[in-house]
C-alpha cells in the first residue's frame, strides 16, 4: 500500500544523504521525495512517498526514527491528510491542438504560466492521482516535457508534526 | 564572565581532540599515523594521560578497541589517517556494527579547503561509513571539537550502542590556532532521545502470559551482555525454573554451568536448544534479534510460541518474526522491574507442566547433549577447547576468529561469565581474534586471554604478533589447523559433492618458526598426547605469547546443522544423523 511519511529532520550536511542511504540500504521503496527547509532553518521538512505491506512500513518508520538527526515523523496515512504536488507540462500546442490543450487544462483547473508559437507550459497542482489524470487526457496531445514536484501533504484538523 | 575566560584553557584542536578523550576517562587509543593526523599525533606525544598502541594494520586497531569495549562495555576509541587509514579501519566499523558495540572512530581528512578537489589521500569517510556505523560527524570548526567528542561517546554507548565516526580536516587542527576548550558534562540532542524504561503495562502483560506458560523458553542475547544484566537475567531464569538458551552473541550471560541452560541455539546450536524452542509455548526474548542464523526458515519457526520480546531498539522487534508481547527498553530495568513484579506476585508457573516439560527437554539432552566422535587417531577440535576450558577453569576471556573453531569454542568451551565470549557474530570478520585478543589482554593483563583461530582467519591479522612484542601482549593463540578453510570445505562438503574450490590452504607458512621470527614463543601438536603437555606449558609461560599450532582432524564438520529452508529443530546430527 502507498504510503506517505512527513519527516522533520536536522538541517544539517549529510542528513538526507543518511535519509536516503537507509531506502537504498534496504531495499525500500522511495516513489517520491520532497525537502525543504521549514520556517525554523534548523529543520528540514521532508516528505517521502513509499510503498509496502504493513511489516515494510513498520520497519521504515522504525529505522528512520532510528537515525540520529530524524527529530520526529508520521505516517500521514494513520489519520485524515491532503496531499497536493505541482506538475509543469510542456505540450506541444499548434493548429487544433492549441485550443484542445487549453480545454484540458481549463477542466482540471490547471494555469498556462507560459506560452509560444508553438508550445504551451501547463501548471497543475493536485493529489498524485489527478496528475496522473491529466496526462492521461493529454494522451492524444505530444507531450514534449514532464516536471513533477514530488507530493507534499499534512494531517487534517488540528493535528501537527512539529517540535 | 571575565574571571571565568581567564581560566578558560587555550587549546589547539589536535590538543582538544586528545584532551577530550582524556576527560571521557579514556586510557588506551588504538591506531596508526599519517598526514592527516600528524597534528592529533604530536599533541598524544606532549601529554601522558591517553596511550597510544600502534598497530601494523588500521583494521586490528579497530578490532583492539571493539574487543575492550565487549570485554568493558565502555567505547574503544581509534586513530586513523584519511585515505587508505580510514578505509582500513572499515572492516573493523562494520565489525562492531553489527555487534552492536560501542566505539568511536577518529579518522584524519585532508584540509577543508582540499575536500572534494580527489587530493592526496581523500576518501569521503562519512560516505563510505554511513550505512556501517551508528551515526558519523565531520568537524566544521575547532571549537566544535569537544562538543562532537562528546556527543559521539553518548551516542556510541547510549541505547542500541554502535560506533561512530568523526572525520577531523587536517586544517582543523592546526597547533598554532588555539580555541577556548570547555568540555561538556552531558549531551542532550532533541532528535535522539533512547528508550529507556520499559512501558510497565506490557511488563504486566508479559508477567501474566510468562506465568500461564506450560513450554517455556528464555532466549537470551548479546543484548543482556552489552546491557550488563546477566545478574537479572540469572536470577529470573532460576526464579522461574526456566530452560535458558543463549545466542552466539549471548554466551556467558547465564552460566552454561547450570543445568537450566541448554546451549547455544541456532544453525549450530545444540540439539535440546533448538527443539526446546520449536516446541516451546512462549519464548522470552531478551536482547536478541531473531536473527536468520537463529531462525531458520521464519516460516516454520516455532508454531505454538507466544513471544515476548524485550529489546532496546524498536526496529529489532517484529522485524523478522513478529512479537506478541513487544518491551522496548533497556534490558537490565526491565528485567529488574519484571522480578520486583514476580516477587510481589508470589506465583510461579504451573509446576506439574514444567516438570513435564524439563523432562521432555532432558530426554532431547540425553539423545544428543553436545557428544562427538573422538576415537579417530587424529585430534579433534571439540577436544582442543574442551582441554582448553579446563586448563583456564572456564574462565580465560575467548576471542575467537571466525570459521569451524568459532563454532567449536562456541559450544565446547562452557562460558560461565560475561564478557568472557568475544567473536564477530554478525559480520564474520575473519582477522578478527587476534587484535581482539590484543585488546583485551592490554586491558586485562593479568586475565589469561586466548585466541581460538584457524590457519586460514589467523593470516588475515598475522603482522599482529609485531604488535604483540612491542606491547609485550601474552595472548595464547590456539590454533586449530587442518590445512582448509575448515567451514568453506564443510559446505562444500555438503552442498557441492566435495569440490573444495579454492577451500585448501597449500602452501602454509611454519607457524612455530613464525612466531619464533616474531620473538613469541611458537609450539606444534600433532598428537593427542601432546596437546594437554603444551597447553599446560603454554599458560606457565604467563606474559608470553605462545602460538599453538595445533594440526586437527581435517575431516570434522560442525554439528548440528540447521537443515537450510527448515524448522529450527531440523537438523543434521552428524554426517550420516538427522532428525
Amino acid at each position: 500500500m502507498r504510503h506517505i511519511i512527513s519527516v522533520l529532520l536536522e538541517n544539517e550536511s549529510g542528513a538526507l544523504a543518511r535519509l536516503v542511504g537507509l531506502f537504498a540500504q534496504r531495499g525500500y521503496n522511495i516513489d517520491s521525495l520532497t525537502v525543504a527547509p521549514t520556517e525554523d532553518a534548523t529543520l528540514s521538512r521532508l516528505t517521502l512517498v513509499t510503498h509496502g505491506n504493513d511489516q515494510v512500513i513498520e520497519q521504515i518508520t522504525k529505522q528512520l526514527h532510528k537515525l540520529i538527526e530524524v527529530v520526529k515523523l508520521t505516517d500521514l496515512n494513520d489519520a485524515p491528510h491532503l496531499e497536493r504536488e505541482l506538475m509543469l507540462v510542456k505540450v506541444k500546442a499548434s493548429g487544433a491542438q492549441r485550443d484542445e490543450v487549453k480545454r484540458c487544462a481549463d477542466i482540471f483547473r490547471g494555469q498556462i504560466i507560459d506560452v509560444t508559437a508553438t508550445t504551451y507550459t501547463v501548471q497543475l497542482v493536485g493529489t498524485s492521482d489527478k496528475l496522473d489524470a491529466f496526462i492521461q487526457a493529454l494522451s492524444g496531445t505530444a507531450i514534449l516535457e514532464v516536471v513533477r514536484s514530488g507530493v507534499s501533504g499534512i494531517a487534517r484538523g488540528e493535528k501537527t508534526l512539529a517540535l | 564572565m571575565t574571571s571565568q575566560t581567564k581560566q578558560t584553557e587555550m587549546l589547539s584542536g589536535a590538543a582538544m581532540v586528545i584532551r577530550a578523550l582524556a576527560d571521557e576517562g579514556v586510557e588506551y587509543l588504538y591506531g596508526y599515523p599519517g598526514g592527516a593526523v600528524l597534528h592529533i599525533y604530536d599533541a598524544l606525544f606532549q601529554q601522558t594521560k591517553v596511550k597510544h598502541v600502534l598497530v601494523r594494520h588500521e583494521q586490528a586497531a579497530t578490532h583492539m578497541a571493539d574487543a575492550y569495549a565487549r570485554a568493558s562495555g565502555k567505547a574503544g576509541v581509534v586513530l586513523v589517517t584519511s585515505g587508505p587509514g580510514a578505509t582500513n579501519a572499515v572492516t573493523g566499523i562494520a565489525t562492531a556494527y553489527m555487534d552492536s558495540i560501542p566505539m568511536v572512530v577518529l579518522t584524519g581528512q585532508v584540509m577543508s579547503h582540499l575536500i572534494g578537489d580527489d587530493a592526496f589521500q581523500e576518501t569521503d569517510m562519512l560516505g563510505i561509513s554511513r550505512p556501517i556505523c551508528k551515526h558519523n560527524m565531520s568537524v566544521r570548526r575547532p571549537e566544535d571539537i569537544p562538543a562532537i567528542i562528546k556527543k559521539a561517546f553518548y551516542i556510541a554507548q547510549s541505547g542500541r550502542p554502535g560506533p561512530v565516526v568523526i572525520d577531523i580536516p587536517k586544517d582543523m587542527t592546526i597547533p598554532s590556532q588555539t580555541f577556548p576548550y570547555h568540555y561538556p558534562c552531558e549531551v542532550k540532542l532533541r532528535s535522539y532521545q533512547p528508550k529507556l524504561k520499559g512501558h510497565s503495562g506490557q511488563i504486566k502483560k508479559a508477567i501474566t502470559a510468562l506465568l500461564a506458560a506450560k513450554k517455556p523458553i528464555l532466549y537470551a542475547g548479546g543484548g543482556v551482555i552489552m546491557g550488563g544484566a546477566s545478574v537479572e537475567l540469572t536470577e529470573l531464569a532460576q526464579m522461574l525454573n526456566l530452560p535458558v538458551t543463549n545466542t552466539l552473541m549471548g554466551l556467558g550471560c547465564y552460566p552454561s554451568g547450570d543445568k537450566q541452560f541448554i546451549g547455544m541455539l541456532g544453525m549450530h546450536g545444540s540439539y535440546e536448544a533448538n527443539q526446546t524452542m520449536h516446541h516451546a509455548d512462549l519464548i522470552l526474548a531478551v536482547g536478541a534479534r531473531f536473527d536468520d542464523r537463529v531462525t531458520n526458515n521464519t516460516k516454520k519457526f516455532c508454531p505454538d510460541a507466544t513471544i515476548i520480546h524485550i529489546d532496546i531498539d524498536p526496529a529489532s522487534i517484529s522485524k523478522t518474526i513478529n512479537a506478541h508481547i513487544p518491551i522496548v527498553g533497556l534490558v537490565q530495568p526491565v528485567l529488574t522491574e519484571m522480578l520486583a513484579l514476580l516477587k510481589q506476585k508470589k506465583k510461579k508457573l504451573d509446576s506439574a507442566a514444567l516438570k513435564k516439560w524439563w523432562q521432555q527437554i532432558d530426554d532431547w539432552r540425553a539423545m544428543h547433549g553436545g557428544r562427538y566422535d573422538n576415537a579417530a587417531p587424529l585430534l579433534k577440535p571439540q577436544y582442543v577447547i574442551e582441554q582448553l576450558s579446563k586448563i583456564t577453569k572456564g574462565n580465560a576471556y575467548v576471542c575467537s576468529d571466525v570459521g569451524q573453531h568459532q563454532m567449536f569454542a562456541a559450544q565446547y568451551y562452557g562460558f560461565n561469565k560475561p564478557n568472557r565470549w568475544i567473536n564477530s557474530g554478525g559480520l564474520g570478520t575473519m582477522g578478527f581474534g587476534l587484535p581482539a585478543a590484543m585488546g583485551v589482554k592490554l586491558n586485562y593483563p593479568d586475565a589469561d586471554v586466548v585466541c581460538v583461530t584457524g590457519e586460514g582467519s589467523i593470516q588475515m591479522n598475522i603482522q599482529e604478533l609485531s604488535t604483540c612484542k612491542q606491547y609485550g601482549l601474552g595472548v595464547k593463540i590456539i590454533n586449530l589447523n587442518n590445512g582448509y578453510l575448515g567451514m568453506v570445505k564443510q559446505w562444500q562438503d555438503m552442498n557441492y559433492e566435495s569440490r573444495y574450490a579454492s577451500s585448501y590452504m597449500d602452501s602454509l607458512p611454519d607457524f612455530v618458526k613464525l612466531a619464533e621470527a616474531y620473538g613469541h614463543v611458537g609450539i606444534r601438536v600433532t598428537e593427542p598426547e601432546q596437546l594437554v603437555p603444551a597447553l599446560e606449558r603454554a599458560f606457565a609461560l604467563k606474559d608470553q605469547l605462545v602460538f599453538l599450532d595445533i594440526h586437527i582432524d581435517p575431516k570434522e564438520h560442525v554439528y548440528p546443522m540447521q537443515i537450510p529452508g527448515g524448522a529450527m529443530n531440523e537438523m543434521f546430527l552428524s554426517k550420516t544423523e538427522r532428525t
